[in-house]
């Protein structure tokens, strides 16, 4: 039997990595994962930390918060408090992987199939990632960026480059289209193009920010309507294209730190399914692998042991808790997703007709393509998982003296704890909701802001800084009002330049 | 597929940002040098320095939700509650009672704590004390070093090859790839031996075995004669390590006034004072011994850490100091195998009786003993007679230096001639 194992001992090699790769595609293949090709980058535990510490952006701009993070993470691990991540991985086309050389023979196999073919695979399937990344460019735009910024600090000094990249950062969640706006181009769309253009035109002959007010006192103003004509809710975008002072370098750095953004935003509204996804598929994969007689029992041992701990979900008033773990939730849905398809009970068929029953890996691959965490988990969450989890939900208000829980793992509590957690992942709930809506063009130019509160959650204190940013992209005072459901103004802020 | 091995391309590739960060948070950065200057002891400044900035001073702003309002969470592990229960809000802030005052206590909490290299913390250290860059190099790097044996290795060059442990490892080989040979040699001969005595066999049998035997034999003794000799895989050389540096050995004394009038600030200024001779002497000797030396109308050895925290009042007398430097050289440190530094940091004040028996004591006594003697006077006032006293001192030994100084800048000068013979 022996003659069967693709290796036995726990070191690695690049001929044994080139086979297990082999292998393991041969098995993804037939699972019919749709990967891009891959390539895989042997690196140190030190480079690790620096890939770490850019957001995975090896070969991003260079800047102090990446410092900060790195030192961050080096004495973390140092104090061996963390392990570093096993893998980190890119979604460019090629889908790039990082191995660490420290890793075993067993841990480098568990990164090729989560990574190279997990999130390889999701990132190439996922509506989002389609949508919004382009995978062919994303590593030249990354270099472009940094030969740009790095031109940039030679042209007009490091400390000014630093600045507008400071202020970008705090707009940074700020700076995505969050809806696509139809590709079919609407009547709506060729007018919002052509003020576009006009707005374009009117900034380069300098009249919307002409020097001098104009003072036509008597006459009533002209029916102009405001500015801008429909809140934006793309702030970094709006400052980009109208803001008066900027420099042309000063607008490209807004557009890359915008861009970048707007790239990252898919991953963030996907964790849950993304290292759902390559979680469940690097245990479907190696466990195939072991079925088939392809690796040794301890090869297997070794892997359970990392892969329940990666999956391991403490209880909320365990000392380690620290949110739920979206690797955990991840698996466990897919693995419960292809529990219902294979073996559905009645409640199964009463909660998902439509899938119970159905071709799994149909199902899944269908899942994977066309959800995002949000909607995800309100589809597909299923009581028998709220009860293995035990999840139960809990209602904070400040005005009342206790907490309350809402709904437990009952009959009478699964639809409230999906809805409840999913809209936990809700990224436009769970950010505050802030949109530009007026630009003060005849008066002083002030940037008006309005911050939409929604249960009377108030904004975190450094929302001030965040305004000084603004100001300092804008060039002009910059004010905020919070406005409560009703629609009434409950608090302002404001940023004026002068000091 | 494509396997790419990164691992020989840079690491380090965090160090610009790392620099940046360092950069901009400059000032925080030195204030936590600043403390550990003070609190460390002097001998132990020459190294890394782990700093403390608090969190919230580095905090990235971004919008986003602060505590307050209403909100619903989802948590796993439900073990006693069922829905409509009611319970008391967690302890520490979680609530959210306190607002946006709670959230900043608790950041305040955890401080970002990050390692500064050597040279990174020196860097700090030299900033307030204007030296020349040259003199900062100097300071900061290890430059001398000294080779010593440090076992054997596989590689290295012709001339480092140790016979004696390259024969024994041959040796050892040859045993232990022979063995089985050997063995099955040893068999062989006794399984002839015993051909050749059996009787029971024809002769044409018995030839026939014994030429087969033979030639066994022989097959054997030929594997056991092509195992080579010595080997590539034998050889052992000596290795020699580099390890940084010097030769003799050094005796630094510090000398301070602790009357009334050194205050913390002064007191300060005199621990950089020391730490920068005593740096320089780290350049230069393997071992650099220590001797605090406190005074105001009498003079007492003390350690470290009572020399720069204790304060006393009432005179000065300078001379006590000087006697009892002189005492314990005779003592300890004869000149003949020591060489001696010392400095004097004070605020000026001496009884004016005093200060013409310090510039003799000075002049006859200590300074043919030393190597350099460093004075420094902190004070913005004028200068009393130790000064002018001294000032005779200088005149006559060229390794004598004084200054007068106000702050940690002016500390430099003193050191001057000793570190220009250095950089020359």
């Amino acid at each position: 039997m022996s003659a069967g194992y693709i290796s036995e001992s726990s070191e690695w090699t690049f001929e044994l990595i080139e086979r297990y790769n082999q292998e393991i595609g041969q098995i993804a293949e037939e699972y019919r994962l749709d990967t891009y090709p891959r390539q895989i980058e042997i690196i140190s535990a030190e480079q690790m930390m620096d890939a770490y510490a850019t957001v995975g952006m090896p070969i991003g701009y260079h800047h102090w918060s990446f410092g900060k993070k790195f030192l961050q993470v080096e004495q973390n691990y140092r104090r061996g408090q963390m392990g570093l991540a096993y893998e980190i991985v890119i979604n460019s086309n090629p889908c790039i992987a990082y191995l660490m050389e420290e890793n075993s023979m067993m841990m480098q196999a568990l990164v090729i199939a989560h990574a190279a073919y997990g999130h390889n695979s999701f990132f190439k399937g996922n509506y989002l990632f389609r949508a919004w990344t382009n995978a062919d460019a994303i590593i030249d735009y990354l270099l472009f960026a940094r030969r740009y910024l790095s031109d940039c600090e030679e042209r007009y000094g490091e400390e000014a480059v630093e600045m507008v990249l400071d202020s970008c950062h705090t707009l940074m969640n700020f700076g995505v289209d969050r809806y696509r706006h139809p590709p079919q181009l609407s009547a709506r769309k060729e007018r919002a193009r052509q003020q576009e253009r006009e707005a374009y035109m009117q900034t380069q002959i300098n009249d919307l920010w002409r020097t001098i007010p104009r003072k036509e006192a008597d006459a009533p103003p002209p029916d102009r309507v405001n500015y801008p004509p429909e809140p934006q809710e793309n702030i970094l975008y709006f400052i980009e294209k109208n803001a008066p002072l900027l420099k042309p370098w000063e607008r490209e750095i807004v557009r890359i730190v915008r861009k970048i953004a707007q790239y990252f935003y898919p991953q963030r509204q996907t964790q849950v399914m993304n290292e759902g996804w390559a979680t469940f598929w690097h245990y479907t994969l190696l466990n195939t692998l072991y079925d088939r007689g392809k690796v040794t029992d301890g090869f297997m041992l070794e892997f359970l042991h990392s892969h329940s701990s990666v999956i391991y979900q403490p209880p909320f008033d365990h000392r380690y808790y620290s949110g739920i773990n979206p690797y955990t939730l991840g698996f466990a849905m897919m693995t419960d997703l292809r529990r219902i398809c294979e073996k559905p009970t009645d409640e199964d068929r009463r909660w998902f007709a439509d899938i119970a029953g159905s071709d799994w890996l149909e199902t899944l691959d269908y899942a994977m393509r066309n959800f995002r965490d949000e909607s995800f988990i309100s589809q597909f969450l299923s009581p028998k998982l709220i009860r293995e989890l035990k999840l139960f939900s809990v209602l904070d208000d400040d005005r009342k003296n206790r907490l309350e829980v809402t709904a437990i793992h009952d009959e009478g509590g699964y639809r409230h704890i999906r809805k409840a957690l999913s809209d936990h992942y809700n990224l436009s709930q769970n950010e505050p909701n802030i949109q530009i809506v007026h630009v003060d063009i005849e008066g002083d130019r002030a940037l008006t802001l309005r911050h939409h509160q929604s249960r009377r959650r108030p904004l975190h204190r450094s929302a001030d800084e965040v305004l000084k940013h603004t100001a300092r992209l804008w060039g002009f005072d910059v004010r905020m009002e919070t406005v409560d459901e009703s629609g009434k103004v409950v608090n302002t802020r404001e940023c004026s330049l002068e000091n | 597929m494509q396997i790419i091995d990164r691992r020989l391309n840079g690491k380090n590739k965090s160090a610009i940002n790392r620099q940046r960060f360092i950069r901009r948070y400059r000032e925080q950065i030195k204030k936590a040098v600043g403390h550990t200057i003070s609190e460390r002891s002097i001998s132990d400044i020459d190294s890394g320095d782990k700093i403390n900035i608090p969190r919230r001073d580095i905090q990235e702003p971004s919008f986003h939700h602060g505590q307050g309002g209403v909100r619903e969470t989802i948590l796993p592990g439900n073990r006693e509650f069922i829905s409509g229960d009611r319970l008391r809000r967690p302890e520490g802030g979680q609530g959210g009672q306190g607002g946006d005052q709670a959230s900043d206590q608790g950041e305040g909490e955890d401080d970002f704590v990050f390692q500064l290299s050597r040279e990174e913390f020196l860097e700090f250290f030299f900033e307030d004390l204007a030296l020349p860059d040259m003199v900062k190099t100097q300071l900061a790097q290890v430059t001398e070093h000294r080779r010593v044996r440090a076992g054997y290795s596989h590689q290295g060059v012709p001339t480092n090859i140790n016979v004696v442990r390259s024969m024994q490892g041959a040796l050892a080989r040859r045993i232990a790839i022979g063995g089985p040979h050997r063995r099955d040699l040893k068999k062989t001969r006794e399984t002839l031996a015993e051909v050749l005595e059996d009787r029971a066999l024809s002769e044409a049998e018995r030839k026939e075995r014994v030429t087969a035997l033979e030639a066994e034999i022989e097959r054997l003794e030929g594997r056991l004669r092509s195992i080579p000799f010595i080997d590539d895989y034998d050889l052992r050389y000596n290795n020699r390590i580099d390890i940084p540096k010097p030769t003799a050995r050094a005796v630094m004394f510090c000398l301070m006034d602790v009357s009334g009038s050194m205050d913390e600030q002064r007191k300060d200024i005199a621990k950089r004072f020391f730490i920068l001779l005593y740096l320089f002497l780290t350049r230069h000797y393997e071992r650099i011994e220590l001797v605090f030396i406190r005074h105001h109308t009498s003079a007492t050895e003390v350690d470290e850490d009572t020399f720069f925290h204790s304060r006393e009042t009432g005179g000065t007398i300078v001379s006590s100091a000087l006697k009892l430097m002189l005492e314990i050289i005779q003592e300890r440190y004869s000149d003949s195998a020591w060489n001696i530094y010392a400095a004097q940091a004070s605020d000026g004040d001496n009884w004016t009786d005093d200060s013409p028996l310090c510039g003799k004591l000075m002049a006859d006594d200590i300074m043919p003993l030393l190597q350099y003697f460093a004075y420094v006077e902190i004070t913005a006032s004028e200068h009393q007679s130790l000064w002018h006293q001294y000032a005779e001192v200088a005149a006559i030994h060229g390794h004598f230096a004084q200054q007068a100084i106000s702050g940690a800048e002016d500390i430099y000068p003193v050191f001057r001639k000793l570190f220009k013979k250095e950089t020359a």
